[in-house]
């Protein structure tokens, strides 16, 4: 388990603590914009429909959308971005598919949690995630024993990867440069 | 490119995209799939190589995301046929890039950029499905139905089919999310009495099973209370990490909430395999984690507790 368990969820501070004038980066928002699925974050009119159709927000004291999208709109950049709770968003896109103002809401929750990996907050399941990627193509370590039962129970090979190529992608896109940043947190 | 080849209306022959999850610890799925697809004259042929669909990673790098889904989207390119996979998570990501690499130029060039130093190029010639949409656009309830040779009457079934499999409704562009219609027709072609329940459409949790141990279990649990109330003899899915909270994890969610459901959770080409006669053991109903004994026995008529299979 990871810092990121549900004590720690429930314990945060952050968000609710009081926020000072100097926090406010208002060009923040534009950073979000600039990205794709960021683009309409500005027409959000804080109706509430994401959160309270969030299934996460129903069984967490502390996961709400319709802050974080206030948070990145404030231009809270330190706060949100250092929010743990912004890694419980399970993506299921259903505030994306009822958000009345069309706001991709789970792709911006995607482009905050790009940009804190950024700056050196990753969870340690997805550096797993990430590392076993760049090693062996897919995100989770096959066993040797499953690989030799899918012989056995007459299942084809599975098809190779190619960590050369992945590797060239990853140094392309700062990938792997991103996970080397966060190799010590 | 900016006319990309038509994707024919309905064919036999797909790439069989079996992404990350199924290979690690859900073979059941693949297993039960190739069976029933081979009998419904589908020709599954596989990928000479492939790597993870993105979607793993798109927490941590969009850009890395949408170059690993691209150069599974070459490769099938390469290949010449359209993709199918049985997890809605591959299917989603692999549908909403290959709509974007087409529809936006400058993110194509950029990404292009990137995949021609391993010698690919995108070029949105191949589409993208999951099984289901297969299913009913390729092959077609009606052509399913005559395959039903032991019609699962007197079985109440329901589905969890999955958020990914319709959503977000603009990328993936198959059914409503808000109302989905195609495992429940496919559950119905089985013969089965379709159940509905409280907040079907509902998240199981899964992808956050990783950061917090607690909520997923929380969710995953009041579904299956609802099942259960529903009067549901067997839930079916269409997703490995859907599967896994609902299978894998029931007999840990009884005990924690002190509970008993004993839910049997089939992959759906399960259940349409029993209703198209073949054994458990063909469609590997072993690989489940709640035993199915009942329902079988049920299907087949033999006597309680018979579990030689
Ligand atoms: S549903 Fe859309 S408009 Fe309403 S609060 Fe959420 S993001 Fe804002
Ligand atoms: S995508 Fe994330 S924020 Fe949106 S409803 Fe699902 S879990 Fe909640």
């Amino acid at each position: 388990m990871s810092k990121h368990d549900s004590k720690s969820e429930e314990n945060k501070v952050t968000e609710s603590a009081p926020i000072k004038a100097h926090e406010f980066d208002s060009h923040f928002k534009y950073e979000i914009t600039e990205e794709h699925g960021g683009e309409k974050l500005k027409h959000c009119f804080q109706c509430g429909t994401c959160t309270s159709d969030c299934p996460i927000a129903r069984f967490s004291d502390s996961y709400r959308p319709r802050t974080l999208i206030r948070m990145a709109l404030l231009g809270l950049k330190d706060r949100v971005l250092s929010s743990e709770t912004l890694w419980l968003c399970a993506a299921c896109f259903t505030c994306t598919d009822r958000c009345p103002q069309d706001i991709e809401v789970a792709s911006i929750i995607r482009i905050l949690r790009n940009a804190a990996v950024h700056r050196g907050g990753i969870p340690l399941i997805f550096k797993e995630l990430g590392s076993s990627i760049l090693e062996t193509g897919i995100a989770y370590r096959i066993p040797e024993l499953r690989l030799k039962k899918r012989e056995t129970t007459g299942l084809p090979q599975l098809p190779k990867s190619n960590p050369e190529d992945i590797a060239k992608l990853a140094k392309a896109t700062g990938f792997s440069k991103l996970l080397k940043r966060n190799e010590k947190t | 490119m900016t006319t990309p080849k038509k994707s024919p209306n309905s064919s036999s022959k797909f790439l069989l995209f079996l992404g990350c999850a199924i290979p690690y610890r859900v073979t059941s799925y693949e297993i039960s799939t190739r069976k029933v697809l081979a009998k419904l004259g589908i020709t599954l042929i596989e990928m000479t190589e492939y790597n993870c669909c993105g979607l793993p990673i798109d927490p941590v790098n969009h850009e890395m995301m949408v170059a690993l889904a691209a150069r599974n989207l070459c490769l099938a390119e390469k290949q010449g046929l359209n993709i199918v996979t049985l997890c809605p998570g591959c299917a989603g990501t692999l549908r909403k890039v290959n709509k974007k690499l087409k529809q936006n130029k400058e993110l194509r060039e950029r990404i292009n950029g990137y995949l021609k130093e391993t010698g690919l190029e995108f070029k949105g010639t191949i589409e993208a499905k999951h099984l289901l949409q297969l299913l009913v656009e390729d092959i077609g309830l009606e052509r399913i139905k005559d395959k039903v040779k032991r019609p699962l009457t007197n079985m109440n079934v329901t589905e969890h089919a999955g958020c990914h499999v319709s959503r977000p409704a603009d990328g993936v562009d198959f059914e409503n999310p808000e109302d989905p219609e195609a495992l429940k027709n496919l559950i119905e072609v089985t013969g089965a009495k379709y159940v509905d329940y409280t907040d079907k459409i509902a998240c199981c949790g899964a992808p956050i099973a990783g950061v917090n141990d607690r909520i997923p279990l929380q969710l995953t649990r009041e579904k299956l209370v609802h099942v259960k109330e529903a009067g549901a003899q067997a839930l079916i899915t269409v997703c490995p990490f859907c599967h896994m909270m609902f299978d894998t994890n029931q007999p840990r969610i009884e005990r924690m909430f002190n509970e008993s459901f004993k839910t049997p959770v089939l992959h759906y080409p399960q259940l349409l395999g029993l209703a198209m006669d073949f054994s458990p053991e063909e469609l590997d109903l072993k690989g489940l984690r709640v035993d199915p004994t009942k329902i079988v026995s049920q299907i087949h008529g033999a006597k309680k507790g018979d579990s030689k299979w």
